[in-house]
């Protein structure tokens, strides 16, 4: 009997420890991002605007923007996440950060100090991102102002206040491929790289399973609003009926066919699709018309 | 038999119907606030068609839809808003809270529509090219206002 329980109390050691080694932070190599070779501002600023960085950081009600002050609630099942400050400020913001801290947290979701960072934070989305376009972004952002307000905790209750269990669900979730494969044309891929990567569209519009994960089988399916009043819609084609051309137009001016017009976060993100090329908003209509219905992807 | 088949029609009405059915039961001033955007979004159907070359340009009817789009913009509102009438009292509203928390930059908003509804009527008989830049500054007092007091669906 004895025996028996040394045996498992050692398995239940084993489990535990090899749990913490999977749920290891695991950033990037020292060597990727260390030299800032110094990025492009103007190239960056659309980088920034695609990736539609302000829209949750900006302080909630404030008019100006480009303040990334953070503040602004987004309630979920798990608890409240609250957007942190990544102002230039050096103590309340990310001013003291180099480019390979700041690539670390957008591709690996992984802080300077080697913590996990909550999904609410899309780098579920941004691990898609080209290694230029981290640079640039990472050379325009520190052109902004800086903010002297703290960030807020998260308000997230036990067990989900465990960050190292986020260890665990990255081995799930974080992974780097493309959701529709195989894009044939330089539009499809550009439309591919707005849609999975920079504008993060999936992290609304395609349900989650009971960890939080995206489910990929049901791709940009429509899902319920995270903060549990009302639905964000499908975008596939066997639920929006909408033309290509329509769909441009509504990213440029929120008008849908019917000319109602966008509520609620979608106005920030027509805000930023506004700023971006007529191409941008072409191929991501292009990318959403070739949708799989349902959004089953093999 | 013949009631039967009355009742079917009925019951394929109100199945058909489910959201206006469901609109009857709303207040009067919400039915009277989704009315007056339902016309906001009728006239701005007609302009943005003309803008993006899917409708033949008309001065005429381009000036009438932004006389009525600036018409619709001098209702007074608060009447439309009493309290208690937010998505969070009842269904079938998008209004949000933060409207009777913050009402004066709500009345902002609005106001900010009568602005560019004027414009709008200023250039809207001018010709096609003029109308896509008017209603896209339209859009954008729509989103402005919705931005902070709409809910998604």
């Amino acid at each position: 009997m004895r025996r028996l329980l040394g045996f498992l109390a050692l398995v239940a050691l084993l489990a535990t420890g090899a749990l913490w080694m999977i749920s290891a932070p695991d950033p990037l190599p020292m060597g990727e991002f260390a030299d800032d070779p110094g990025g492009d501002p103007a190239r960056g600023q659309t980088v920034f605007t695609a990736a539609g960085c302000a829209s949750c950081h900006h302080a909630p009600e404030s008019e100006d923007k480009l303040v990334l002050a953070g503040g602004q609630r987004f309630p979920s099942d798990f608890g409240t996440f609250i957007a942190p400050n990544i102002s230039s400020h050096p103590q309340q913001g990310i001013g003291a950060w180099s480019l390979h801290d700041f690539a670390n947290a957008l591709l690996r979701g992984v802080s300077p100090e080697g913590r996990h960072y909550y999904p609410a934070f899309p780098y579920t989305s941004y691990i898609r991102m080209e290694p230029q376009d981290v640079v640039d972004l990472w050379s325009f952002i520190r052109t902004l102002p800086a903010s002297d307000t703290p960030s807020q905790p998260h308000e997230v209750g036990f067990p989900f206040s465990l960050r190292r269990g986020l260890g665990l669900w990255k081995q799930l979730y974080l992974d780097p491929a493309w959701i529709v494969p195989g894009a044939e044309s330089d539009e499809m891929r550009r439309g591919r790289y707005l849609v999975e990567a920079l504008a993060h569209c999936g992290e609304c519009h395609t349900p989650r399973d009971a960890f939080g994960g995206l489910e990929r089988d049901a791709w940009l399916a429509g899902a319920p609003a995270p903060d549990g009043k009302g639905r964000i819609p499908a975008l596939t084609p066997d639920k929006l009926g909408w033309s290509a051309e329509d769909v441009a137009y509504y990213l440029e001016t929120g008008f849908t066919p019917d000319y109602d017009s966008a509520g609620g976060h979608m106005v920030e993100v027509i805000a930023n699709f506004a700023k971006l090329p007529p191409e941008d908003r072409a191929a991501v209509a292009a990318y959403v018309k070739a949708l799989p219905d349902g959004g089953a992807m093999n | 038999m013949k009631i039967t088949a009355t009742r079917l029609a009925m019951a394929a009405t109100v199945a058909a119907l489910g959201t206006a059915a469901l609109a009857q039961e709303l207040p009067g001033p919400v039915k009277a606030r989704q009315g007056q955007f339902n016309i906001l979004a009728i006239n701005l159907g007609i302009l943005g068609d003309m803008a993006r070359g899917k409708a033949a340009y008309d001065a005429d009817a381009a000036q009438k839809a932004a006389d009525t789009i600036v018409a619709v913009s001098m209702i007074n509102e608060p009447p439309l808003f009493p309290e208690g009438t937010s998505e969070m009292d009842i269904d079938g509203t998008r209004a949000k809270a933060e409207i009777w928390d913050d009402w004066e930059g709500f009345a902002g908003k609005w106001s900010g529509l009568g602005e560019a509804a004027v414009s709008l009527q200023q250039v809207a008989a001018t010709g096609q090219e003029a109308l896509g830049p008017a209603v896209g500054q339209l859009g954008g007092a729509c989103k402005a206002c919705h931005d902070s007091f709409r809910a998604p669906e």
